[in-house]
């Protein structure tokens, strides 16, 4: 599963971590986080994350 | 100045900078202003403040339309200095029932005030809040251009106060823009948006969209910096969708700089050759022209072309800041090439093509470096490189 960085501040969405802090359960695909998700350090929404090359 | 009624008791109440000239790596020739508005109902309601220097020209101001009535509601929908840094000495003297913003504007607020006591109220998108015979809606416009920005729609006068974003920073003594001459009024705002939000492309699109589905009859929209939009106010979303879209046009910058005028002449030689293939060009020198006002014209260039000399195993200090403050703005859809003349190790070259590939920029040719001085045949070389370039943008366009 790829892993997705933000843009914005840095940081990296990791598939197999998750964010269980804001109701993301590990092992889910950065494709299937809702809509309304945000990055949680800096609040970027999830369009400015971009894959880890 | 003295406050403005924009709207039947809604009053501009900010400031204006004459004399600033950078802010943070952007030229502001012709200074700005910090626009705070006073909305006057059953409640009054505050939105935003001015930077720290001019808190007495808001005092002043809002001291006139409201004599001894007091603030209701602080609206902070940036906190970025400009629009809070006044918000300490401020709240000593409102004493607001409470400061609307976003949970991230709160945190943004206690990270620069360290005021834990503040009456500090959370809004949600879409929420709205009564002031009497008006209603507020806030829109929560996240990264535009801070993770705590929001706009305030107020429904019955149909006015829109946008936070930065719809702003110029242009300093006249005019506050509305069919007062002003409308070519210069979106070259400063075409440069408002190439050096602050075009990063944030992609999200100014969602929002133009998230807009239209609320479905906002906007008449009037009135932001933090320069002047506001009355006349045609969908004239200046329109360019903010056409900006965001960041579609090559028929154009091309030559950025330069040099040494003894080797990359000079090359400049000029590719510059004829793009002109054959009837692209508008510019030869933009780093030494007249500043990182700002180029990225003014990189907004709807569909080329750029690097050229600097190869000095002490690098490229000049003027290319590496021009490249650097461009990789932090993120432009899109473009094409380019590199260009420069060198004396013995020559690395100029290659190392714009790094920034370029960094930047994603599609490298059209691995680009030209000549030794000294050029030659009429290296010349000839350049020209051929400016049609290459010309020929690939016709063809993309």
């Amino acid at each position: 599963m790829d892993k997705y960085v933000c843009q914005v501040c840095g940081y990296t969405y990791d598939p197999s971590k998750g964010d269980p802090e804001n109701g993301i359960k590990p092992g889910t695909k950065f494709e299937d986080i809702p809509g309304d998700w945000t990055c949680p350090d800096c609040g970027a929404p999830k369009e400015m994350f971009e894959k880890e090359s | 100045m003295k406050p403005i009624e924009i709207k039947k008791n809604i009053y501009w109440v900010g400031a204006l900078d004459w004399s600033i000239r950078d802010f943070h790596g952007y030229t502001t020739n012709k200074g700005t202003t910090y626009n705070a508005y006073l909305v006057v109902d059953e409640k009054v309601a505050l939105f935003d403040t001015v930077k720290e220097p001019f808190r007495s020209d808001l005092i002043q101001n809002i001291g006139q339309v409201l004599g001894s009535r007091q603030i209701d509601y602080m609206v902070v929908n940036h906190v970025e200095p400009d629009h809070s840094s006044s918000l300490p000495a401020i709240m000593e003297i409102i004493n607001p029932k409470k400061i609307l913003c976003t949970p991230m504007g709160k945190n943004k607020l206690l990270e620069h005030y360290h005021r834990e006591a503040w009456p500090y109220e959370e809004v949600k998108h879409g929420q709205t809040i009564s002031l009497g015979r008006r209603t507020v809606k806030f829109i929560e416009a996240r990264m535009l251009h801070w993770p705590d920005s929001m706009f305030s729609y107020l429904e019955e006068d149909r006015l829109l106060i946008s936070s930065d974003a719809f702003g110029q920073h242009w300093c006249t003594s005019e506050r509305f823009d069919d007062e002003v001459d409308p070519s210069a009024l979106m070259k400063h705002a075409a440069k408002y948006y190439a050096n602050i939000l075009l990063l944030y492309s992609p999200l100014v699109k969602k929002l133009i969209d998230t807009v239209t589905q609320m479905g906002l009859d906007i008449k009037m929209i009135a932001p933090d910096h320069g002047l506001i939009w009355r006349g045609d106010p969908l004239r200046i979303v329109q360019a903010y969708g056409a900006w965001s879209e960041q579609k090559p046009k028929q154009k091309a910058l030559i950025i330069y700089d040099t040494m003894w005028h080797s990359t000079e002449k090359m400049a000029h030689a590719i510059g004829q050759g793009l002109a054959e293939e009837k692209i508008s060009v510019q030869l933009l020198d780093l030494k007249g022209n500043h990182r700002s006002d180029i990225m003014t014209e990189v907004l709807e260039a569909g080329a750029l072309i690097f050229g600097s000399p190869t000095l002490n195993n690098g490229m000049l200090p003027s290319m590496a800041d021009m490249l650097h403050y461009m990789r932090g703005l993120r432009p899109q859809n473009k094409m380019g090439a590199a260009f420069g003349s060198y004396g013995w190790s020559g690395e100029g070259v290659s190392l714009i093509n790094q920034a370029m590939e960094e930047m994603k920029i599609e490298i059209v040719d691995q680009g030209i470096k000549i030794k000294h001085f050029p030659t009429q045949k290296d010349l000839q070389t350049c020209e051929e490189l400016g049609r290459k370039i010309g020929r690939a943008l016709n063809e993309k366009i």
